[in-house]
């Protein structure tokens, strides 16, 4: 196969027989205008919004199933988690189910695949629609049979009496019977009895993975399919001012060369070609530049001069508390990139005035939205549909090439446009992860417990997704413009550049003030745990240097802040994990660090411990182990999250030992793995170990961002314990440690 | 017109001889499994197997193929009858997004084609060129142990030649 | 006439043992001294050769191929068994100014105390200070690999009588001050000459072909005086460039064994880079109407590239497709290639670097900004790579055509892997001992 199997709405509505289920799909356009009338008691996850049971579940007359998820697979494995949901609640061997991703003609709307929310948010819904599913297949087995619900039970796909007969789920369902709204609650599987969920089951998708199966948009390949590279200008801001693309026109393989405004792209029939296209295209183009970007070396001051709305997100005070010692310390942290290792790409194709997207955007709805004010045309007449691209990690550059798509192809009508990124495209103009710089102050009290706590963050925003056509780089560089839309802060609880900025400790006085920026002399937008990254980072290194002040050991002086039991259970077991002892000393050269968070206070749990070894004569840092705690509520696939978590602290080491973005005033100037090192083999630590809490029958908690905060600090806490120096800019590169050593 | 050997089929290809062996992989002969990840020699994505060595398909221009055998992932087997390396990647469950994951597979095949028994340290030292976003680093360094000890197994327990070298 | 022979030959053979002291504690040591220390062992290389890759820091262990056999570089951490823990200055002071070691032994020139002898009795004692304040590391030295009668000690005794020349700097009263500073540094503690001075039959530097190239594992180390091959001629701005940057954009990117060099030179003071640049510059000479003309042509063909499409013959083709979309962009150095027309290695007498570099390629530094090449001893074989080869010097570089292309590449396949990291510094990564055994 290389295309991915394309389904739409007609075809699931014509195929498999007359007892296929009307599918809600008007309730998730209603979506799209307004949230439906919110009732009493909503049901829970993403099935408050999206409440008919058969946009989660349809069930086929030959007794086939399908699970729809308004979600897109990244990578995290969540189809087979969903599969496996599914699967248990509604009785039926694993294998036996499909998944179907975002797509807008399909699946509901769930807005964004981000910020940890599928499980809670899809996993959720799909497990208490397909309870709910059950059970209504239960009601109308107890109805031919004229038995009580109560004595049938439900095993491999059908209904059984206590007698041994037998109703198919297939002969059961009948036209309309899932089309009705979800109940508030449902009766969900005894966490007792779970078979399916719980277990590592194998994820679906690698089979494919491994043996060169069409996987990615990147592998799409549609019939008479041609290729697009863009010419993106050399620098924010820039115009095109001159671009004979006659001879380029005249190149093999040239179809077409697609200019509007300041966006320019050349469509070749053969991948190869288009990139010689681009090239010589991107000779033949001229620019007026504009020096427009601000220091690299000072963000710090950058930052904190640029005008901000101020905000208390936090205030609390206890005058009768004494304060002793105090200390304070500003951290801060650059732009830094999502870096996919494959280059965003998207196909478009634009048949009798309906144009389709194949992209790997996290929001098939919002991009939609964003696509047709671009074109100028109803959101009716475009389609999204999510294909897996590489791992995103965020806002990468996955809506700006579906742009480019749709933007090329209609100058193409009837022919697929395939628009590939170039790794350099990718790196200078994808939306990054923005600077932040926070300020912390607290004083102990005379029993060295902490008195009180300022803690100032200084943001930007920490998401500029579509939204309206104006995130996209392709409708800013038209002609006739989409302006970038204004940014707003992410709204507490979850917040943004303010994520995580409140303490989970309880501290007597505390006091968090959100500085956001809207001015962004960068493009950014949302990178995996937005302000969770640097605040935690920040927290748990104040929090060792406070513990050094108090003369405590690290761990124990953070639980003896610590109310929360299972924040408390997640660090004793890391600690226990790891063989942390109080007062202990790590060997020669090496450092003991340790960090915790609950990611945004309300996902995940997770603390990381870790051993670093610091070479002193050169500053290299080396992460020789880690050990990590999680708790993520009721644990559908056990492997899976320890992928998830092991990704995370591979990750977050990468950033937090190496990564920067640079530019000159005018230009991006790290465009490749030259300029924006990442994590190599070499560096790789010799051992990770993931020790999960499973929290049966407890609500499902994103888990995919809580690592990346505490494996920062743990390292940075680390160094701190290996050469006796506090390291508080990030990256905590080899140069920044060298010369702290040296000092 | 040019004539080039991949995974025991010969095909011929119109291409330009400067044309990296990438695009004709995947465009000519329409495989999936090398990847374009920078198109620089610097991430590893696109490598496949050129006469038992894993080269970088991104920045090898089809005339340096000229008579040679060229092994893509899709060559070492299937979903219904993985390699030994395929099986290893699975059952470790190495991989993420899986997107780096082709590249990382052939390179190890390569390295395990000449060594059997790699220490750790000479797998890192092969994977070096190899980027992987996801941090799947642990995993696949498993995989490539196992994906040893299973091909171990299987020309111990295997007098046939097999085919994907 | 035999007992005085006899006596004479004992007086250069033999040497006291300077008794055992106490490790000095750390703190006996001047935080500025030890600071300047620093400074000088990275002038000095230091860390290059008594660090294994993957190994613990200055101790030792690291094998120096040479003609004669191979030596392995001793442990100079202050441990008192295994390292220089039991040196007093004095005896460090003998090792660095004779080439003898504590016990009296004599030590192979792989050391470079011809050059070392140059080195101020101040700057012995900032190094002592340095290195005396490392961390000790047990780490008993390797038995060297020489074969009789190099293997006997007493034969380097007869060595430096005939090539050691101990004596002091003496500064040119004609010259500037950083003239002379450069002049001191390159003759003693930067030993420039080790490498970049061919040697005689006996392994000695050749005194009166100073800077006109040498052999250093596997590389050609060009020629710095007015035999430099370099397609421009150097100057002391583009030195001081280079030597502190790592690159310059009219020569390029240090590689090979240079790349430890530079990487070193960049935490020095400035003022040390620059005298060495003046100096170094001095040495290259003016150069000649000629060869300044030849300068620029090499730079105007840099600048307006491509001619590259003519895909005539295999060379060519493989030059398209594998060097060019990085070799020829407007990327400038030191992450877009450089134009090879400002290549020395492709200007240079032999190609044997050309192959290393294009064999083995430029690797990443762990989590550094760092050029990247890859390798390409995997997807040519030697008569492509010798194609290829031939076509860069008949395109880019105005010399006669190499002969034996072929073979030296063949040879350098064989040889290849050591020195192609542009180091900053000896890796901490777990320890690859193979990177550096295989010369
Ligand atoms: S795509 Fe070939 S090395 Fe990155
Ligand atoms: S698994 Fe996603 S890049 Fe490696």
């Amino acid at each position: 196969m290389n295309a991915p199997l394309i389904l739409d709405r007609r075809r699931v509505l014509a195929g498999g027989g007359a007892l296929i289920v009307s599918f809600s799909l008007t309730s998730a356009f209603a979506q799209d205008q307004a949230p439906a009338a919110t009732p009493p008691s909503k049901p829970p996850g993403s099935l408050a919004a999206t409440a008919y049971l058969d946009s989660w579940i349809r069930i086929d007359a030959d007794g086939s199933i399908t699970v729809f998820t308004g979600k897109a697979e990244l990578g995290q494995g969540f189809r087979t988690a969903f599969q496996q949901i599914a699967a248990e609640e509604l009785d039926l061997p694993f294998e036996s189910l499909k998944v179907i991703t975002a797509d807008t003609k399909l699946t509901a709307n769930e807005g964004y695949t981000a910020g940890s929310r599928s499980m809670q948010d899809s996993g959720t819904a799909i497990q208490n629609a397909a309870a709910q599913v059950r059970e209504l297949l239960v009601a109308e087995a107890a109805k031919r049979l004229d038995l009580p619900a109560e004595n049938l039970r439900t095993e491999n796909g059908a209904v059984i009496s206590p007698d041994g007969r037998r109703l198919s789920y297939g002969e059961l369902v009948a036209a309309d019977m899932l089309h009705v709204q979800a109940q508030p609650k449902s009766r969900l599987k005894d966490p007792a009895t779970l078979k399916v969920m719980g277990q590592p089951v194998r994820r679906v998708d690698i089979p494919a993975k491994v043996t060169g199966g069409g996987v990615y948009v990147q592998d799409m390949r549609l019939p008479g399919m041609v290729h697009a590279r863009v010419v993106r200008p050399p620098s924010y801001g820039a115009q095109l001012t001159e671009c004979d693309s006659s001879a380029v026109e005249k190149l093999a393989g040239v179809v077409k060369v697609v200019r509007d405004g300041n966006f320019l792209a050349v469509v070749a029939e053969k991948e190869f070609q288009s990139i010689k296209a681009m090239n010589a295209l991107s000779s033949a183009a001229k620019w007026k530049e504009s020096a427009s970007l601000p220091k690299q070396d000072d963000l710090l001051n950058v930052l904190m001069h640029l005008p901000s709305q101020d905000s208390t997100i936090f205030q609390r005070s206890d005058p009768s508390v004494s304060r002793g010692k105090t200390i304070e310390a500003i951290y801060t942290r650059p732009y830094q990139l999502h870096g996919s290792v494959g280059p965003s790409c998207a196909v478009a194709q634009l048949v009798d005035d309906a144009m389709t997207v194949w992209t790997h955007t996290q929001g098939v709805y919002p991009d939609r939205q964003a696509i047709a004010e671009m074109l100028r045309v109803p959101p009716a007449s475009v389609r999204l549909i999510h294909v897996e691209g590489s791992g995103c990690y965020g806002h990468n550059g996955a809506d700006d090439a579906a742009a480019d798509a749709a933007l090329i192809a209609r100058a193409l009508p009837g022919r697929p446009v395939r628009v590939q990124w170039m790794r350099e495209q990718e790196h200078a103009w994808e939306p990054f992860g923005p600077a932040m710089v926070t300020k912390l102050k607290a004083s102990l009290d005379s029993n060295g417990k902490i008195a009180d706590w300022h803690f100032d963050v200084w943001s930007n925003t920490h998401s500029m997704r579509p939204g309206g056509a104006g995130s996209m780089l392709a409708a800013q560089h038209m002609a006739q413009p989409f302006a970038v839309p204004a940014p707003r802060p992410l709204p507490l609880p979850e917040g943004g550049g303010d994520r995580n900025a409140i303490p989970i400790y309880t501290f007597p006085n505390a006091q968090v003030v959100h500085h956001f920026i809207p001015a962004m002399p960068l493009r950014i937008s949302a990178l995996r745990a937005l302000g969770a990254y640097h605040n935690v980072f920040s927290i748990e290194s104040f929090m060792d240097e406070l513990a050094g002040l108090a003369d405590a050991d690290p761990v124990e002086f953070r639980l003896k802040h610590l109310e929360d039991q299972r924040g408390r259970a997640v660090i004793e077991k890391a600690a226990l994990g790891f063989e942390w002892k109080s007062g202990q000393k790590a060997p020669q050269d090496r450092g003991f660090g340790f960090a915790f968070a609950r990611y945004k206070n309300l996902a995940a749990y997770c603390a990381v411990a870790s051993e670093v070894e610091v070479n002193r004569e050169t500053g290299r840092p080396r992460l020789v182990r880690a050990v990590a705690a999680v708790d993520s509520g009721q644990v559908v696939n056990p492997d899976g999250l320890i992928n998830q978590i092991e990704g995370a602290i591979v990750q977050s080491m990468s950033w937090t030992l190496y990564e920067s973005v640079t530019f000159d005033d005018t230009r991006i100037t790290s465009i490749d793995w030259q300029t924006y090192p990442i994590l190599r083999f070499d560096a790789v630590p010799e051992s990770i170990e993931v020790h999960i809490i499973d929290r049966p029958g407890q609500p499902f908690l994103g888990s995919g961002e809580t690592g990346q905060g505490p494996t920062a600090a743990s390292i940075a806490n680390a160094i701190a314990n290996a050469t006796g120096k506090r390291l508080r800019n990030l990256p905590l590169t080899r140069k920044r440690i060298k010369e702290a050593i040296d000092a | 017109m040019m004539t080039l050997k991949v995974n025991g089929r010969e095909h011929q290809v119109d291409a330009d001889p400067d044309t990296p062996l990438l695009y004709v992989l995947r465009d000519d002969i329409k495989l999936n499994a090398a990847k374009f990840g920078c198109g620089l020699g610097q991430c590893g994505s696109c490598a496949v197997i050129v006469d038992g060595k894993a080269i970088l398909s991104c920045i090898t221009p089809m005339v340096l193929l000229e008579g040679k055998q060229v092994t893509t992932l899709e060559g070492l087997g299937s979903v219904s009858e993985p390699a030994p390396i395929q099986r290893a990647f699975i059952e470790e469950q190495a991989a993420q997004c899986g997107y780096c994951i082709p590249g990382m597979m052939m390179r190890a095949q390569a390295l395990l084609l000449k060594n059997s028994k790699p220490t750790d340290a000479e797998i890192r030292a092969a994977l070096e060129q190899h980027l992987c976003r996801c941090g799947t680093h642990m995993r696949i360094l498993r995989a490539v142990r196992r994906a040893a000890r299973l091909m171990e197994a299987a020309d111990a327990s295997s007098t046939t030649n097999r085919s994907a070298q | 006439m035999l007992i005085v022979g006899v006596a004479m030959a004992f007086a250069i053979v033999w040497r006291p043992v300077i008794p055992a002291i106490d490790p000095p504690a750390p703190y006996a040591f001047d935080a500025a001294l030890i600071k300047r220390g620093r400074d000088l062992a990275a002038i000095g290389n230091c860390n290059e050769c008594h660090t294994v890759r993957g190994g613990k820091n200055f101790a030792g262990g690291l094998p120096v191929p040479t003609p004669f056999g191979t030596i392995y570089s001793s442990n100079i951490t202050p441990d008192a068994e295994t390292g220089i823990g039991q040196w007093s200055e004095a005896a460090f002071r003998r090792a660095m100014r004779d080439g003898v070691n504590r016990k009296g032994e004599h030590l192979y020139p792989t050391f470079p105390y011809d050059h070392f002898t140059h080195v101020s009795d101040e700057d012995d004692r900032a190094l002592y200070a340095f290195l005396m304040t490392r961390q000790p590391v047990h780490a008993p030295s390797r038995e060297n690999q020489i074969s009789f009668p190099l293997n006997q000690r007493p034969v380097i005794a007869g060595w430096k009588l005939l090539f050691l020349r101990r004596d002091s700097y003496q500064p040119d009263a004609t010259r500037s001050a950083e003239w002379n500073r450069g002049a001191y540094l390159v003759a003693g503690l930067a030993h420039c000459g080790a490498c970049h001075t061919p040697r005689n039959a006996l392994g000695a530097e050749r005194v009166n072909a100073q800077f006109a190239g040498g052999d250093v594992d596997n590389w050609l180390a060009y020629a710095l005086n007015d035999r430099s091959h370099a397609p421009v001629p150097w100057d002391a701005d583009a030195l001081y460039m280079y030597l502190r940057s790592g690159w310059h954009p009219d020569h390029g990117t240090a590689r090979g064994p240079m790349a430890q060099v530079v990487s070193n030179l960049s935490s020095v003071p400035d003022s040390d880079v620059r005298a060495i640049a003046v100096y170094m510059a001095d040495i290259s000479g003016t150069p000649t109407p000629d060869r300044k003309q030849e300068g620029e042509a090499a730079l105007a063909q840099a600048r307006s590239p491509s001619q590259a499409s003519q895909t005539d013959t295999a060379g060519a083709t493989i030059y398209v497709g594998a060097c060019a979309s990085c070799h020829e962009t407007s990327r400038p150095l030191p992450y877009g290639g450089v134009n090879l027309a400002l290549s020395t290695a492709v200007s240079s007498p032999d190609p044997r670097n050309l192959a290393n570099v294009v064999l083995s390629g430029v690797s990443a530094v762990e989590g550094e900004r760092s050029p990247i090449m890859p390798g390409f001893a995997d997807s040519m074989n030697d008569a492509q790579m010798a194609a290829l080869l031939n076509y860069l010097r008949a395109r880019f570089s105005k010399q006669p055509a190499w002969t034996g292309v072929e073979k030296t590449v063949a040879d350098a396949r064989r040889a290849v892997t050591v020195y192609l990291q542009t180091s900053a510094g000896p890796r901490n990564a777990p320890a690859d001992p193979t990177q550096r055994d295989k010369p």
